[in-house]
């Protein structure tokens, strides 16, 4: 067996995600513009799922390229996104502009 | 081969690469199938996305889904998550009975997931939402938390063989139970961004 690292408090990160879970939902019902509610929702949920793999899956104490082979997804998603929403955005901005 | 034998034939061995995950190959294992079904849940997402930002007249979730209540499903995973990890804490401690007991809460939690999107999917099937009737949100909808839900019950299955065969590990034994545990918090963390895109946003 190799070296064990010390459990992480699983209470606490427990406790952060049920707050933040509870700050998403209030958030849905207070009278927000709708750019700075999506704003928040997604930078809420993306910590919460930050919480979950560096401290649940345990990603914090693994090796770096464990890390870089993790965050592969995400990054092509976010590229995907940056490369397709422009073409929507401009169809989008074309057919309001002929009506 | 010996080393000097090696040197006598003019080539050097290499030197052995360190693993990824020094404890288990089938860490790493897990963790590319992670990654890969990553993707697939990363493209329905960006998909459903793209569709929803094209869309001028897409409904406002809240008021066809039931926000209370999938909140409520969310509290549930993120509690069955805690019990995996305390259940792998107990195993790592050498505490079998523990190890057991968090085990089946975790599948029942699980378990209890399922069964409350059952009743949520039913409400929503009987009030006349079906895979097309409101168009691409309905459509959306229920690809992305079918094929979640699909994950939720092969979890609930793989923990139950975890739990089965719990008596094959220990405090020197417990690889296993991590890697059932990854796939487990991968669900809960792809649940918690379905909730906030679907539902809430």
């Amino acid at each position: 067996m190799t070296k064990r690292h010390d459990s992480p408090n699983y209470m606490a990160i427990f406790y952060w995600l049920f707050g933040l879970t509870v700050v998403e939902v209030a958030v849905v019902y207070m009278p927000l513009a709708k750019m700075l509610m999506i704003a928040m929702l997604v930078s809420l949920a993306v910590a919460k799922a930050c919480l979950v793999a560096m401290y649940f899956m345990h990603l914090r104490f693994e090796t770096r390229t464990l890390g870089l082979i993790a965050v592969t997804p995400p990054l092509l998603l976010v590229m995907f996104v940056l490369v397709t929403y422009p073409d929507t955005a401009w169809r989008l901005f074309t057919s309001w502009a002929a009506h | 081969m010996s080393q000097a034998a090696a040197l006598e034939h003019g080539y050097e061995i290499e030197p052995a690469e360190s693993p990824l995950t020094p404890e288990s190959w089938g860490k790493l294992g897990m963790w590319l199938f992670l990654a890969g079904d990553a993707m697939s849940f990363g493209g329905l997402i960006a998909g459903y996305a793209a569709l929803r930002f094209a869309d001028a007249n897409w409904p406002v979730p809240s008021t066809i889904l039931g926000v209370p209540f999938t909140a409520v499903m969310t509290f549930l995973l993120i509690c069955s998550s805690v019990t995996m990890v305390k259940g792998l804490e107990a195993i790592q401690h050498g505490d079998r009975g523990g190890l057991r007991k968090f085990l089946a809460l975790t599948a029942l939690g699980g378990a209890c997931f399922l069964g409350m999107q059952a009743r949520e999917w039913t409400h929503l099937i009987t009030h006349g939402m079906t895979l097309t009737s409101k168009g691409l949100f309905s459509s959306t909808f229920f690809v992305l938390t079918g094929f979640h839900g699909c994950h939720v019950t092969a979890g609930v299955i793989y923990l139950l063989t975890v739990l089965a065969n719990s008596s094959k590990y220990s405090e020197d034994n417990y690889n296993a139970v991590e890697i059932a545990g990854l796939y487990w918090h991968f669900v809960d963390l792809v649940w918690i961004l379905i909730f906030t895109f679907v539902y809430l946003i």
